[in-house]
């Protein structure tokens, strides 16, 4: 009759490593891993033995050397007696500056884009497809190259501001737009005064905040209505300016002059900053639009229509009901567009910025040939600088989620 | 992802070491064709013509290692190389030789393991300042903006000589002379500097040449040479005798139009006849044929021709022999004798 069969006992037999299934896959794993590690002890010790075989071995006591060139950007102090290490230092520094100004510049014309994508009015919509496909679909190379020729060609010379009729001018007497740059006034620091005005000014910044949020709970807990706009003004202005004065105004700019042969004194951002910096910022933008566009359209259309019938007023419907929302999907893939920009940045060979990767792999590989150093340095050093602003960007993607209950 | 990376990179470098093995002058003559490193592109001393033809006084060198190992002039691959990319190509085995205006020095002669096989062109850092600068020496160019190449031994010259002079200036790295070249005529820098062969050559190329004036400071020694990698003597000897062999034509007045005549049977002077290989085995020493130096010198004639035909008085460049004329002119080419 019917006759269950037990499931099979007994003990394990070899074969079964390839005919049962359920070992079946650790097999193939098990030679997969082998293969793969066969394969890197290879390729390791194929590295070391022709190293070994040209003479050559890896050893990073250059850095310690003195680098012999100069750096035009520095924030740091150095120059050319100093170390190879510093120079990679300075170099760090300067990555870190433009994929800062980057990803803030990029986040600003992403949000404002993708919002007006999602505008009623026709030509602003079209207005904003169109940069998002035309910026989007260009290298972001080509952008570089395009923005810094324009700037070199077009811009005067800084001698075209010498003379007695020159072919160009001062804007304000302060900013300079030559092209080797834009200099600006820059605001000089007088000893310790300086720095309380600077104090206080973070100061209020701080209390400003504070204000809000308390104005915030107030609403909440008894429903009266603070006015915000006149003392966050008032906060931001009245304790810097009081002070500013009070202590003989010890905070004065610095403005550019012509002597020599450049502009000197001021701010001065350099041609290949400048078209770094913007291309960056108006490629990734592009991308982040898509983003923030992408965000708004996940939350449903309830969500507005029932905000408006509570009596929001749009504005308010956007800043207190969709975005926080749409936060939750836009932040994962801003992410991935701020370590595109740190990335990218490396792309500033093409016009001669000085980040890491020119520094340390670009003159120092080049002056020294320690080549395999040279790019397990810059790797660690992208490695790690993505990682941090991933770290960094989950926390505050955390902040934000859906919280369950 | 650490690790794929990792991993990747040392693929490269392991793939990349393992090509670079010895015994090059197997490998040309297997090969057919010379993989030779030249710049990309500077007028006079490597560049392509119209035609997609690589001429100048690099090539010439280049030609003729291929005409003495191979026989044919034109059996050669130019491989175009930047300041940056060149050391690795050789050291990589992508090319053979590299005769690509490179500075011999200590540390890319011992550190780098290169071998210089010889100096084909004395040469110096200068300047280039458009005339209406008003500047006269390079010790008033404090607060300049200074182009430079980047990943050459210019750049280190020119920090050395402003610190030794103790006056400030702005770098503008560029990467290709191409570069620096419209950087410089937009005003984007105010002098340009690279060696004074380069910035003859450069400003050969501009529109109004005499509008720009190279200041007389002249800051490094720069002996530019082809190099092969170190450890292949073989290889090494071929390329320093070949050069040796278009310097020493000029001076015993072996010629493009006269060798044929020349090397036809063995003539009056026994040192025309061994480097022409009519007496004497010094071909067969070298693993090559014992026309291997006619064949070099026929291919775009001795140094003084080469010289004259590509950066001399009479080319666009303009470059006097000066340094670069023979010993018995009063110059520093002196070639050790072939015997």
């Amino acid at each position: 009759m019917t006759s269950v069969t037990d499931p099979p006992q007994g003990s394990f037999r070899l074969s079964m490593l390839i005919n049962d299934t359920r070992y079946r896959s650790y097999t193939f794993q098990f030679i997969a891993l082998v293969l793969l590690i066969g394969f890197m002890a290879y390729l390791g010790i194929n590295l070391v033995s022709n190293l070994a075989a040209q003479g050559l071995n890896i050893s990073f006591g250059f850095l310690g050397d003195a680098a012999g060139y100069d750096i035009n950007q520095t924030v740091v102090e150095y120059d050319s007696q100093s170390s190879h290490l510093r120079a990679a230092v300075v170099g760090i520094i300067n990555t870190l500056i433009v994929a800062f100004l980057a990803c803030v510049t990029a986040t600003i014309f992403g949000v404002i884009a993708g919002v007006l994508r999602l505008s009623n009015n026709w030509v602003v919509r079209k207005l904003m497809a169109f940069y998002v496909e035309i910026f989007r679909n260009i290298p972001v190379l080509i952008w570089i190259i395009i923005i810094f020729s324009i700037m070199t060609v077009s811009m005067p010379a800084p001698r075209d501001f010498r003379g007695e009729d020159p072919s160009a001018s001062m804007l304000f007497e302060s900013f300079a737009f030559t092209n080797r740059g834009v200099y600006s006034p820059a605001p000089v620091i007088d000893g310790a005064s300086g720095w309380i005005v600077i104090g206080v000014f973070i100061a209020s910044i701080i209390g400003i905040f504070a204000y809000r949020r308390y104005a915030t709970k107030k609403l909440y807990d008894t429903g009266q209505l603070l006015p915000m706009l006149w003392p966050s003004v008032a906060l931001f202005f009245v304790p810097v300016t009081l002070v500013y004065f009070i202590l003989g105004r010890p905070i004065t700019l610095d403005y550019p002059s012509l002597q020599g042969f450049n502009f000197q004194g001021g701010l001065h951002l350099r041609g290949s900053l400048i078209a770094l910096w913007f291309a960056l910022a108006i490629y990734t933008g592009a991308f982040i639009a898509e983003n923030v566009r992408a965000g708004i359209l996940a939350i449903s259309k309830g969500q507005t229509e029932a905000a408006a019938s509570l009596g929001l007023r749009p504005g308010r419907i956007m800043n207190l009901v969709i975005l926080p929302q749409a936060l939750r999907v836009i932040i994962p893939p801003l992410i991935s567009q701020y370590l595109n920009i740190t990335k990218n940045s490396s792309l500033a060979i093409a016009v001669g910025y000085m980040d890491v990767t020119s520094t340390l792999g670009g003159i120092t590989l080049n002056q020294t040939g320690r080549a395999i150093e040279c790019i397990l340095l810059l790797m660690l050093f992208y490695l790690t600088i993505s990682l941090l602003i991933s770290a960094v960007m989950n926390v505050y993607n955390n902040s934000v989620k859906l919280r369950e209950r | 992802m650490k690790k794929t990376a990792f991993y990747g990179a040392l693929t490269v470098a392991g793939f990349a070491a393992s090509m670079a093995s010895a015994a090059t002058l197997d490998d040309v003559k297997e090969r057919g064709t010379l993989n030779c490193g030249v710049t990309t592109g500077l007028i006079g001393f490597a560049s392509p013509d119209a035609n997609g033809v690589w001429d100048g006084f690099d090539v010439g060198v280049c030609r003729a290692v291929a005409a003495a190992v191979l026989g044919d002039p034109n059996a050669v691959e130019f491989v175009p190389t930047t300041g940056k990319t060149r050391f690795t190509a050789l050291a990589s085995g992508e090319i053979d030789m590299l005769a690509r205006n490179t500075t011999w020095t200590f540390s890319r002669d011992v550190d780098l393991k290169f071998e210089f096989v010889g100096i084909n062109y004395y040469d110096g850092q200068g300047f280039i300042a458009p005339r209406d600068l008003g500047v006269s020496s390079a010790k008033e160019l404090d607060g300049a903006t200074v182009c430079i190449q980047t990943g050459t031994t210019t750049e280190l010259n020119l920090a050395d000589y402003f610190r030794a002079n103790n006056i400030s200036y702005e770098p503008v790295p560029i990467e290709t002379n191409a570069e620096g070249q419209q950087q410089y005529l937009a005003g984007a820098c105010d002098v340009y500097t690279t060696d004074a062969s380069g910035l003859a050559a450069t400003r050969a190329a501009f529109e109004n040449p005499q509008d720009h004036i190279i200041l007389p400071e002249i800051i490094s020694k720069e002996p530019l040479g082809p190099l092969v990698r170190h450890g292949d003597n073989d290889w090494g000897d071929v390329v320093r005798w070949t050069l040796n062999a278009l310097i020493a034509a000029e001076e015993l007045g072996v010629t493009s139009a006269n060798i044929e005549e020349l090397a036809a049977a063995p003539t009056g002077n026994p040192e025309v006849n061994r480097l022409l290989g009519t007496e004497g085995e010094l071909g067969a020493m070298l693993g090559l044929e014992a026309d291997w130096a006619k064949n070099a010198i026929a291919a775009g004639g001795n140094y003084g021709e080469l010289f004259e035909k590509n950066i001399g008085e009479n080319t666009p460049i303009g470059l006097a022999r000066g340094l670069n004329a023979q010993w018995t002119d009063g110059g520093l080419l002196y070639t050790p004798p072939f015997r």
